[in-house]
């Protein structure tokens, strides 16, 4: 079963194509830096499943365990490590730059606020 | 004092000059009286220089200042055509300095200092660009040269002035960076130098095309040339005080069009190339038309200044024909009418402004019996009108004979014929103003002569006896013009 | 030692930040960011001069080795040393400006938080052109650009905030769309290591999702990088940031965005791959000439000139895409010398405009009515650097245009060089305007006529700028010379 082996990338398109709508389409910033966090989600998936290796054990190099034993790639995660924080840092900077936009607007509707700007 | 360091001297002199004159711009007498100086600084320079390089047999002076770009340096080189162009823009800057200095306190302009500024950094990208060794270094100075006169063709500082300095600069800038640069850089890819070499530097084998395009690029890339259509800036120009006019139409912006013209094709397609290309046919006959085209626009206008303009615009063009026609007494005859037309002009040019210093009349129609309230300079406008139409005994006759011998020898009938429409048309434009200011009665004639200021008849004097001097001792002119396009005069 | 330099570069601004904060006197930040620019903008002096004699720098960052573990290398060629060498002066000069500007733009308690994010952001700028590793690369981006939006936000006008967070959005996307690119070229070769890519990535061509990988970074960093019609989120960013922001992020972080997109194509996807198989170049060209054409005439009509010169800045993006989508010696040259004298101009345009606003408080054309009287020596700068972008001879502009115009007249492609003309024609009429305006129009009757001269301390790093644009378009050893051996060394003859 070619599409249920490819499960997690399945997931990962329709997460990222989610997210990328709630971007595009919603007018309120909130729910667009949300769409954004679960579009960032996607790709962080992404990583992670291609660390995995079928069968793949956890990377603790040990005396104990046996020479054939195979580990999963550890790297992917250590990689989304990082990922994901910059991903959490671009969402406090969007939610923060939102309170500063709702205290000068009194607004978070994007249409609204270009409605006082015009 | 030697050749090297002449060279340097004629190149630094107008800059130094306009720094100290900024300095001293808070004493108008020491700022006009440095302004003389360095005038009459840079023509020694520039007359040592001749004396050395005049017979043509010194090997050149070189200099080289940087390398801009690889391979290309911004450097200098002294030739017969650009010595030419220096004697004829130091001799004439002298003058103009002194006119200058008599209008300008007789208008009370505003901003002399930034006007006597301008104009030496004007003189200084002349003499750059007349001596330049190669095409990129000449760009450079017809840059600096576009944007130094700028502030004098707006001077007035009005938006009307600022409109026509939009036309001027458009014009200038505009074609400069569409199609002069652009045929400079296809030059460099076509041939890998860009210096100025006798006959030439393009291949045999370059297709006929290219350098069609290349040729009529050159031609309206150098926009200072005012060859139609792009000749608006000229008359637009003409908001400007009367001594820019005269820098702007005989000391340095049109001669420095029509001497890139001259240079580029002696020296970048070489006279042999340049009868061959197919293209050089169409300059000369756009350039006929120009020439009576514009001498019948001329006729039709009534402001004196926008009537000369025109003239201009014409006698620019024979230049543009006889560079085209390529032939040895046709090249002759470009390198001669730079200069003819220079003393001519500059001479015309004084005395519209002298008329109005003196009696602020601007209108053909108004200058009825002004001859007789202004003997001396009406008498040198009609030595430079005579000039113009190519008569003896004044300057531009030696140039319109040469040019109607090169005609000749190429059977060139077109050539002719716009010779003589051109001629008869000068002479309609220009007799009638002299008939009418010698014989007519004013309409408020007081009897009294009322003369402009004296720096202002003096320079206007000066311009009238070299126009005819010129005539008569040419030699000094002729043996150059003569070495750059090796004709026996 | 000379290796360690190589990270200082990095890590001087890097740890200078958090001390920002720390230090809060005002005048005391403003002394240790301009240090430590000072000390960037040194080192890499220092470093251009080590690469030019003696090739290559690379540094292990914390001594691990690459083939096997995580280890990350730095490494500094010709291109990135150049780059590294405009974005340290620019950062520098703006460093040393931005102290008077924000008198009248921030106030006073929240200076060390400007300088903090302000050195963030050079880091992050300078950090990308230093490191050779792909995954590094993308987080110094997220660096940069997490600062700009907070910078951006910093701007006196409450528009400021929604431009910002439209960038925010935009860059966000942008950068994501390079982390999956990244992802896919590491889950198919093991490695983020840019040689290590380059000599593996060849043979896998073929393969649909490291084509898809090119696809997802191209992207990426064109949406950074602003190309046309990727250029949305710029404009306002531009006209709203403060002054000096505008000045920094105009000079630098486009410029460095291009810097990684060109590090892409020729050190890890290689020609080949993205040029001739993918056409990757054509698609450059095609989207850099409405680039060029709309970016100019959008900036003839605007009446707001910082506005004016971001949409200058999005034609000037268009020049740098065509000579990358070219593709020649020549021509990536040209692209590289242009990212310099680009960065120099617009920054020092931006700096005189800055010194505008600090005095009229208005950055609209209609303010500017005879103000070369009262600002001679801003409105001085602001003409001779417009001169620049126009490209007139003896200005650094002029060598761009040369390069450029040199590198597309070729037998397929000579049209270009008419679309670059047009190009620099229109620059001739939206700087004009603005000559005009300050030197014709008399001032405006409502005003009082009295705007004094911008103080020093904005007119000295505004100077500074000009001048060295003067420089470099005389003596171009630098900007054209190594650029076009750059060029040699990536793109491989």
């Amino acid at each position: 079963m070619k599409i249920l082996y490819l499960f997690n990338y399945w997931i990962v398109i329709v997460i990222m194509l989610a997210g990328l709508y709630a971007v595009i389409a919603s007018s309120n910033l909130v729910k667009k830096i949300a769409g954004l966090s679960i579009f960032q989600a996607s790709v962080f998936i992404l990583y992670i499943s291609s660390g995995k290796i079928l069968g793949g054990t956890a990377p603790i190099v040990d005396s104990s365990v046996p020479a054939d034993v195979v580990f999963s790639n550890p790297l992917p995660h250590v990689l989304i490590l990082t990922a994901i924080v910059v991903g959490v840092a671009t969402t406090a900077v969007g939610a923060a730059l939102i309170i500063r936009i709702h205290r000068a607007y009194g607004s978070i509707e994007e249409n609204e606020i270009l409605e006082y700007e015009e | 004092m030697g050749l090297q360091e002449s060279l340097l001297l004629v190149l630094l002199t107008p800059w130094v000059g306009g720094v100290l004159l900024v300095l001293a711009g808070r004493w108008p007498n020491l700022r006009d009286a440095i302004s003389v100086v360095t005038s009459l600084l840079l023509l020694l320079a520039v007359i040592a220089l001749y004396n050395h390089a005049g017979n043509g047999t010194a090997t050149p002076p070189e200099l080289t200042l940087f390398t801009m770009l690889p391979g290309i340096e911004v450097g200098f080189r002294l030739e017969p055509l650009g010595m030419l162009f220096v004697v004829i823009a130091a001799v004439l800057w002298i003058i103009n300095t002194i006119y200058s200095i008599g209008y300008m306190r007789g208008n009370n302009e505003k901003h002399q200092t930034r006007f006597y500024l301008c104009f030496a950094i004007a003189i200084g990208a002349t003499m750059g660009l007349a001596l330049s060794a190669n095409l990129l270094t000449l760009f450079i100075f017809y840059e600096v040269l576009t944007l130094s006169t700028y502030p004098l063709v707006t001077h007035k500082g009005s938006m009307k002035a600022a409109r026509a300095g939009r036309t001027y600069l458009g014009y200038l800038l505009g074609t400069s960076i569409a199609f002069f640069l652009l045929a400079i850089i296809w030059t460099w890819a076509l041939t890998g130098t860009l210096e100025f070499t006798p006959r030439g530097i393009f291949k045999q084998d370059t297709d006929a095309a290219s350098l069609s395009l290349l040729f009529v690029l050159y031609i309206f890339g150098i926009g200072k040339a005012a060859i139609m259509p792009i000749h608006r800036w000229l008359p637009a120009a003409m908001v400007a005080p009367t001594p820019v006019s005269a820098l702007l139409h005989a000391v340095a912006v049109v001669k420095a069009g029509v001497f890139t013209i001259t240079k580029v094709v002696l020296y970048i397609f070489g006279p042999a190339l340049t009868r061959e290309i197919p293209a050089s046919e169409w300059i000369v006959y756009l350039a006929g038309t120009t020439i009576v085209v514009a001498s019948w626009i001329a006729l039709r206008q009534t402001n004196l200044k926008r009537r000369l303009a025109y003239s201009t615009i014409s006698q620019l063009s024979y230049v543009i024909m006889a560079a085209a026609l390529g032939t040895a007494y046709a090249l002759l005859a470009a390198a001669l009418h730079i200069a003819v037309h220079a003393f001519g002009k500059i001479t015309l040019f004084f005395a519209a402004g002298s008329i109005y210093t003196a009696t602020h009349k601007t209108e053909i129609p108004q200058l009825k019996g002004i001859g007789r309230q202004m003997p001396w300079t009406m008498a040198a406008f009609t030595i430079g009108a005579v000039s113009m139409v190519g008569l003896p005994p004044a300057a531009g006759f030696l140039s319109k004979w040469y040019l109607l011998m090169g005609a000749m020898q190429l059977q060139a009938y077109f050539v002719l014929a716009v010779i003589v429409i051109s001629t008869l048309l000068n002479a309609a434009y220009f007799f009638p103003i002299v008939h009418a200011a010698f014989f007519q009665p004013a309409d408020d004639d007081t009897g009294k002569i009322h003369e402009a200021p004296w720096p202002v008849v003096l320079a206007v004097s000066c311009a009238a006896v070299l126009t005819l001097l010129l005539f008569l001792y040419p030699w000094p002119v002729l043996s150059l013009a003569a070495l750059v396009s090796g004709a026996t005069p | 030692m000379s290796a360690h330099l190589l990270i200082l570069l990095v890590v001087i601004p890097l740890f200078s930040a958090p001390l920002c904060i720390l230090l809060r006197r005002s005048r005391l930040v403003w002394l240790l960011s301009s240090l430590s620019t000072g000390a960037c903008l040194l080192i890499s002096i220092l470093l251009l001069q080590q690469v030019y004699r003696s090739g290559t720098v690379t540094y292990m960052l914390g001594g691990w080795s690459t083939p096997l573990g995580i280890g990350i290398e730095y490494r500094l060629d010709l291109f990135a040393a150049l780059v590294a060498l405009f974005v340290s002066l620019v950062g520098f000069a703006v460093a040393l400006y931005s102290y008077t500007s924000l008198q009248k733009e921030l106030p006073r308690h929240k200076h060390p938080l400007f300088a903090a994010a302000y050195l963030l952001c050079l880091a992050g700028l300078l950090g990308i052109t230093v490191t050779a590793d792909v995954f590094n690369l993308f987080v110094f981006l997220e660096i940069s650009s997490l600062s700009s939006y907070a910078l951006i936000s910093m701007g006196r006008d409450r528009a400021a905030l929604l431009a910002s967070f439209r960038y925010l959005i935009m860059g966000t996307i942008g950068a994501t769309f390079l982390l999956i690119g990244i992802g896919l070229i590491y889950s198919h070769t093991g490695t983020l290591n840019m040689s290590a890519l380059q000599k593996v990535l060849p043979a896998l061509t073929g393969k649909a999702s490291i084509q898809a990988s090119l696809a997802f970074i191209m992207l990426g960093l064109a949406i950074k990088s602003a190309l046309f019609p990727l250029h949305l989120w710029l404009p306002s960013a531009y006209t709203h940031a403060p002054s000096a922001v505008s000045a920094f992020l105009a000079g630098t972080a486009t410029k460095v965005s291009i810097y990684a997109l060109a590090r892409f194509i020729y050190s890890v996807f290689g020609k080949p791959f993205v040029i001739t198989q993918e056409h990757i170049g054509i698609a450059l060209i095609t989207l850099s000439i409405p680039a060029m054409l709309l970016g100019s005439m959008l900036a003839i009509k605007q009446q707001n000139l910082k506005r004016m010169l971001a949409y200058s800045s999005i034609a000037q993006i268009g020049y740098l895409f065509l000579g990358l989508g070219l593709s020649t010696v020549a021509s990536v040259g040209a692209t590289i010398t242009h990212l310099f004298n680009h960065a120099l101009i617009k920054s020092a345009l931006f700096l005189s405009l800055g010194c505008i606003v600090y005095r009229t408080g208005k950055a609209e054309i209609s303010s500017l009515s005879g103000l070369a009287r009262q600002m001679p020596w801003t409105m001085a700068a602001f003409t001779v650097a417009g001169l620049g972008l126009i490209g007139i001879p003896l200005t650094a502009g002029f060598i761009s245009k040369w390069a450029l115009i040199r590198a597309t007249l070729t037998p397929d492609y000579w049209p270009l060089a008419v679309v670059i003309l047009i190009t620099s024609l229109l620059a001739v009429v939206y700087i004009w305007r603005v000559i005009e305006a300050a030197y014709f129009q008399p001032p405006a009757p409502g005003s009082t006529g009295r705007t004094a001269e911008a103080p020093l301390g904005l007119l000295v790093p505004t100077w500074l700028l000009v001048l060295l644009s003067l420089y470099f378009g005389i003596q171009t050893t630098v900007n054209f010379g190594i650029a076009v051996k750059a060029a040699t060394a990536l793109v491989g003859g």
